[in-house]
């Protein structure tokens, strides 16, 4: 597979010392919490997390002389700690197993009615429930710990890829791109990583909160 | 006619991409009489805005810091690799 994203990333050990407007010994100091708070989320532990910003200072140091100061230290670090996270997720992906799409996927257990008229049909049990004025809960601290508990317990890096997606933007191109998965497969851990949340957070949060029928 | 669990997932890709239009409009109608997929396509919407509510409020994504000692190993290979990348003047 190419590394097209690392190759702008030199590796050669530079003859020279870092170029000026750069501050090597303030690094850890002045960005190290900031980029392992970016990156702690989007990856499975707090061991990768920290790997990936010690592996961005070294890259960092390895690349000055070409930063060329058209952006401010902080977003040359980021830049680069992004290489790094997507070099991850590339990785990452080969180990991504992807169930077939024509199955049932274990994420619509039991939701569907599988025989009968209403086949195919949300079953009554694990249909959609109301959920009463969702947005408040956007205000409310305990629900942000339910979503991180829910999101931590999808499979695999189901959750990576889902917040690669929705909370970083990434187009579904990029995160293939990056990732080395098919469309096809993308879109089923995108689906999986939907049904799953929204399944949890009305089980942990929503339940007793809207009006069943 | 599609079925709810063919609905259910075309609404989930209609968030990464656009639909053909032979789909669009089949879940549109699908939605007219299904308030189940209604409110799954609703609560997807949900999801994304506070994906992306995380995503803006950095404290509620992740409120843990790095150790002092992870600080100090990522100094010392920093200056490792410092002191090889710039050879001390004679």
């Amino acid at each position: 597979m190419s590394d097209q994203l690392s190759s702008s990333c030199p590796t050669q050990p530079s003859r020279h010392g870092p170029s000026a407007g750069l501050q090597p010994e303030g690094w850890v100091e002045n960005y190290s919490d900031e980029l392992f708070g970016f990156v702690v989320g989007r990856v499975r532990d707090h061991a990768t997390a920290e790997d990936l910003v010690q592996e961005t200072f070294l890259a960092a140091l390895k690349a000055s002389p070409d930063f060329a100061g058209r952006s401010s230290e902080r977003a040359w670090l980021f830049g680069i700690l992004r290489k790094k996270l997507a070099d991850y997720f590339r990785r990452a992906g080969r180990e991504i197993a992807v169930p077939d799409v024509e199955s049932p996927l274990p994420e619509e257990a039991g939701a569907f009615y599988t025989s009968g008229v209403g086949k195919e049909g949300w079953s009554k049990l694990l249909a959609p429930r109301a959920w009463e004025e969702p947005d408040e809960s956007l205000v409310n601290k305990e629900f942000w710990a339910v979503l991180k508990r829910c999101l931590s317990r999808l499979p695999g890096h189901t959750a990576q890829i889902f917040m690669l997606r929705e909370m970083d933007g990434v187009s579904t191109e990029e995160i293939c791109k990056d990732v080395g998965v098919s469309p096809n497969n993308l879109w089923v851990m995108l689906h999986r990583a939907r049904l799953g949340l929204r399944r949890c957070l009305e089980v942990h949060w929503f339940r007793g909160k809207g009006k069943n029928e | 006619m599609l079925n709810c669990r063919d609905v259910s997932r075309l609404i989930s890709q209609s968030m990464d991409a656009r639909l053909p239009w032979r789909h669009r409009l089949a879940v549109r109608l699908h939605l007219l009489y299904c308030v189940w997929c209604r409110r799954y396509a609703a609560q997807l919407q949900f999801l994304r805005r506070a994906m992306q509510k995380m995503a803006a409020t950095p404290e509620f994504a992740e409120d843990q810091k790095l150790s002092s000692e992870a600080k100090a190993r990522m100094r010392g290979r920093l200056q490792q690799a410092l002191d090889r990348s710039s050879p001390p003047f004679p």
